[in-house]
């Protein structure tokens, strides 16, 4: 276990992608070793103590996520991921109480995979509703609340956005739904371990959880299911009756431990690392805003969490700009979209025009950042945003005052 | 106290060492195999060693191979991403196949010795002319019974039928070829033959029609979403390659000693060809329970049936089609074994079985001579 401490070797390049996924925690593999090896039972197996030692692995772990964010352990299901958790949630809902309510909200710029599940339900006969979002990416709370209807069986709007980082005002939306009768969800795989969650205070009834983005493994994620006044869903997957019925199949011991330890982790450590974070946030924000005009930070800067930072480069093509800093690991926009070279919806959303939306980067900060991997990212931005800038003719004529827009392009 | 001895590998298999390996690398690695960074490619690169790997497991091509969360999850989607209307499953597939068909489901009877009744499929398939999916396991997970696979899809193609096989247990512990069986679509999971827990695949012949059910980030060429578990899958990759079981010696000593300590135990599937790991035989007059605690006593991990029906003792449904009785089937219990099964596990086991079967056919003895 000697090079388990080390994260980062010294000649890889700077790791500033932690939307995408985060690296496992070296105490949190450490937790997750003895279930690979020696605990290896089958949680389910009842019969004998291997069985009962990877039960017990198990049920720690889901104490350990309840407690993040003021669940009872009851409440808490695991699943594959947050992929799967989005899932569950909207279809397994909309799927329950459909006699009942045939009417979901949702937001422009949530997750793909909320989105697409979204589009999923239309053609089966559900009304969506795909709320705009205010120019800094928040979503304007008149509109939603004359947006939920008797007929909304489900309200879905991520805390936390995977692209640009804004933090919904997720007890007012709760309040809301709450109010309409209508079942509240939240993709929180980018806020759990990152801001303070309760469901409680903030009347969340279900709750979708990643271990891969919060320093835990990949392949393993958690739906939070309210108990009191009680969720029902339609199972996805059926078998052997697992996690109360509400989806089947053989728990993963290791990767429910991970998850657990990881969410363990962040509860102890979240205060402290929030204030870490800020002020790197801060020093790379600060320090590209001392040496470069004409960058748009995108979304809002106060609604946040400290690890995102989302940035538009004028007068500077965004390809040119990701194969200049070959040095730094940080991505265009969703990683599961980041092999297109469409430009972000999210961005788009916010009213980002193309051509600005195009010159956008997502900077990702996290546990293993240092000062030294921020310092040496604003150099390597400064650098080559300038190099571009100066190859650049439309950057020449806005030095020289031409507005850019005024210009009318020959056709060729 | 010697090692205890873990003879139920059909719950789960211990993870193999080199898989371990494999995973702890990519674990340290990071990366997400979207993303276009070197660590993106690096995980993807991962994913791409273990869809070969895997796919050469069941003769395969790698882009047949979607990974799921596990076999599960693969049984589940299969069965409603075939969009086909009609479903014929056999009368003991995993609760994994017979839960998610629900009751739109036609069950194919199995005969005693626990193969699935073919003529009865013929006429089953010849009820209906609405298009049908026929899911037949290719090796049973209680009794290790091997099912006629490739003359369920000789049966199903004239009918026009397509197929899938739940190859989940047999994977690993005998060999294994999609195109030579002509399946359309197959079930695996890992942690049955040395890998990870929390992965599986999906196998999908080229061609067969199929539409999954997970909307998302169009991972798996759009057929499975979600961030791919990349460790998971590597650690797959590694056990896949590693598997091909040779355990037949072990299980047959053991088979013939359990047999001498008690003349009146019953093997169920017996005389049917069976997966070479695994045993399920009842002790006459002792519940199922009584023997696995035990046997957990003793050190010796086994099961009373699947593990996963979640704690409730149920009777074998798999013995019930078979037309066990019920009391030989509430005491029948499973051995299984797997890659590090040692003749010591073996000669535990037979030493706590002797000994309780010795306890409880004196206990007989002596309530017959008070009676």
């Amino acid at each position: 276990m000697n090079a388990i401490t080390q994260v980062r070797r010294n000649d890889q390049p700077i790791y500033l992608d932690y939307q995408a996924t985060t690296p496992l925690d070296p105490r949190v593999l450490e937790a997750m070793m003895p279930y690979f090896t020696h605990k290896f039972g089958n949680a389910h197996s009842r019969s004998h103590s291997f069985g009962w030692e990877a039960e017990e692995g198990v049920e720690k772990a889901r104490a350990q996520i309840a407690r993040l964010i003021g669940a009872d352990e009851k409440e808490v299901v695991f699943t594959s991921g947050a992929t799967e958790s989005n899932n569950l949630a909207i279809k397994g809902v909309a799927e329950f109480y459909k006699d009942r309510r045939n009417h979901i909200v949702t937001t422009v710029t949530e997750h793909k995979c909320v989105l697409d599940t979204c589009r999923h339900l239309e053609q089966e006969g559900f009304a969506v509703t795909y709320l705009p979002v205010q120019q800094n990416g928040l979503v304007d709370l008149d509109r939603l609340r004359e947006a939920v209807t008797d007929k909304t069986v489900i309200v879905s709007i991520m805390a936390v956005n995977n692209e640009i980082g804004v933090i919904q005002p997720l007890a007012e939306i709760g309040k809301i739904c709450r109010e309409k009768g209508a079942f509240f969800h939240t993709d929180a795989a980018q806020a759990v371990g990152k801001i303070p969650l309760d469901v409680e205070a903030m009347n969340i009834d279900l709750m979708s959880i990643s271990g891969h983005k919060i320093y835990g493994p990949k392949g393993i994620g958690a739906l939070y299911v309210r108990r009191r006044p009680r969720v029902r869903l339609a199972a996805m997957i059926h078998g052997g009756g697992q996690e109360r019925g509400f989806r089947s199949g053989t728990l993963p011991t290791p990767l429910c431990v991970g998850i657990g330890e990881a969410c363990e982790i962040a509860m102890k450590e979240m205060e402290v690392e929030a204030k870490r974070l800020t002020k790197l946030h801060d020093r790379l924000l600060k320090g590209l805003q001392s040496k470069l005009t004409d960058i748009v930070i995108n979304g809002d800067l106060d609604h946040r969490i400290p690890g995102n930072l989302n940035i538009s480069f004028a007068y500077v093509e965004g390809e040119s700009l990701m194969m200049g800093i070959k040095n730094l690991a940080v991505s265009s926009g969703s990683a599961c979209t980041s092999a297109s070279l469409e430009p972000s919806y999210v961005l788009r959303a916010l009213g980002v025009e193309e051509e600005m939306a195009h010159t956008s980067l997502r900077i990702g900060l996290g546990r293993f950042t240092t000062d030294h991997e921020v310092d040496t990212a604003v150099d390597e931005l400064v650098r080559h945003v300038n190099k571009l800038r100066e190859m650049s003719p439309l950057w020449e004529m806005a030095q020289e005052g031409i507005d850019i827009k005024s210009i009318e392009w020959a056709a060729h | 106290m010697p090692p205890l001895a873990y003879l139920d590998h059909n719950a789960t298999s211990p993870l193999r060492p080199a898989a371990l390996d494999a995973m702890v690398r990519v674990l340290r690695a990071g990366g997400n195999p979207s993303s276009v960074h070197r660590w993106g490619r690096t995980a993807r690169a991962s994913v791409d060693a273990a869809r070969r790997q895997v796919a050469a497991l069941v003769g395969a091509w790698p882009a047949e191979i979607v990974f799921t969360s596990g076999g599960t999850e693969a049984n589940n989607v299969v069965l409603k991403g075939a969009g086909r209307p009609r479903v014929l499953v056999s009368a003991i597939e995993h609760d994994s196949v017979l839960r998610a068909v629900g009751s739109a489901e036609t069950t194919i009877p199995v005969g005693r010795n626990g193969i699935v009744d073919l003529a009865a499929l013929e006429r089953l398939l010849a009820t209906s002319s609405e298009p049908s999916l026929v899911s037949v396991m290719l090796a049973n997970n209680e009794t290790g019974v091997i099912q006629p696979v490739a003359e369920v899809v000789r049966l199903a193609r004239t009918a026009g039928a397509l197929v899938h096989c739940d190859a989940v247990q047999a994977a690993g512990k005998m060999p294994v070829d999609l195109h030579g069986l002509g399946v359309d679509y197959m079930s695996l999971s890992a942690h049955k033959l040395g890998g990870p827990m929390g992965v599986g695949a999906l196998v999908i012949r080229s061609g067969a029609p199929f539409s999954g059910d997970r909307r998302g980030g169009g991972q798996e060429s759009n057929r499975r979403a979600g961030t791919e578990n990349v460790a998971g899958i590597a650690g797959f990759g590694v056990a896949a390659a590693e598997a091909g079981l040779s355990t037949g010696g072990l299980r047959d000593r053991l088979e013939a000693a359990l047999l001498a300590i008690a003349p009146d135990a019953r093997i169920h599937g017996a005389g049917a060809p069976r997966l070479c790991n695994t045993i399920c035989i009842s002790m006459p007059r002792v519940r199922a329970e009584t023997q696995v605690m035990a046997l957990d006593l003793a050190g010796v991990g086994v099961s009373a049936g699947a593990a996963c029906s979640s704690g409730k003792v149920q009777r074998s449904a798999v013995l019930s089609a078979m037309g066990v009785d019920p009391g030989e089937a509430e005491a029948a219990i499973r051995i299984s074994l797997g890659w590090n099964s040692t003749q010591q596990d073996i000669e535990r086991l037979i030493a706590a079985w002797q000994e309780l079967y010795i306890r409880v056919t004196h206990s007989d003895y002596s309530q017959a001579r008070a009676a």
